[in-house]
């Protein structure tokens, strides 16, 4: 099962849902909200999700998850909305016969997630800025866009950073 | 929109839904809108053209009535169009 919530994420809730009586092993994933990404310190997160379409594409996601490794359950809970440093922004959670699997439906989850379903992280800055991530960098160089710029701010740079 | 095809000059009502960053640039959720774009990519042309959009058609991908769809089908009365920003989730 995939869901979108925009309520905090209860772990010890969630896990109990993966209990089997075949299952031998159970491996869990929390993406937690951190307070720095490419060099620049974050304020906190804003999730937004195209909601029919990220619970169809998770849903496919999960499920293909349980066929290819096998697994008792599994199951991915995906915050949106305005979250703190230190939240959980997204929980993965896979019970299977063996740890192998369990390990690696995990991973698969978590990489296809990120990879495939419909969610947009927006970054707030300490220093007041904000961006959507993977949204401005590859933008057209030149086209700085108004609504992003706090009153005050020079609008003449544009977004583009130099790879590393 | 003259210029864009000789095959039909019929507009469709198109019900577009904007998330992310293009919501942002669009300043809206949702819309309804007539338009003589025959394929998404002709749609997203004509919107990039008149609000700015910055990203291109190859950093999108379509969502048409709920599922993933291609660029170059033609667009229906009534279709529901969501152009979809590159994902971030996680």
């Amino acid at each position: 099962m995939f869901r979108i919530s925009g309520s905090p994420i209860n772990p010890e809730a969630l896990k109990t849902q993966l209990a089997a009586a075949g299952a031998g092993a159970c491996v869990t994933f929390e993406g937690w909200v951190r307070d720095h990404n490419e060099g620049k310190r974050v304020r906190r997160l804003e999730y937004e999700a195209f909601v029919s379409m990220a619970e169809k594409e998770g849903a496919c996601i999960v499920a293909g998850a349980r066929e290819k490794f096998g697994l008792d359950h599994a199951l991915c809970i995906h915050r949106v909305g305005t979250l703190e440093i230190g939240q959980i922004a997204v929980w993965v959670g896979a019970s299977a016969p063996h740890r192998d699997e369990a390990f690696a439906a995990c991973r698969y989850i978590i990489d296809e997630v990120k990879h495939r379903v419909p969610i947009w992280k927006k970054e707030h800055y300490i220093d007041g800025d904000s961006g959507w991530v993977h949204c401005e960098h590859c933008a057209q160089p030149g086209r700085h866009h108004a609504a992003e710029t706090t009153p005050g701010e020079s609008t003449a740079a544009p977004r583009i950073k130099a790879a590393p | 929109m003259r210029k864009s095809s000789n095959v039909s000059t019929e507009t469709r009502n198109i019900h577009l839904g904007y998330y992310a960053v293009l919501r942002e640039q669009r300043g809206l959720s949702e819309e309804r809108l007539a338009t003589a774009a025959a394929t998404p990519r002709a749609l997203y042309e004509e919107l990039r053209a008149r609000h700015g959009f910055r990203l291109g058609v190859p950093q999108l991908r379509v969502v048409v009535n709920d599922e993933f769809g291609s660029w170059d089908t033609p667009l229906q009365e009534g279709d529901h169009v969501v152009f979809i920003p590159p994902v971030a989730g996680g």
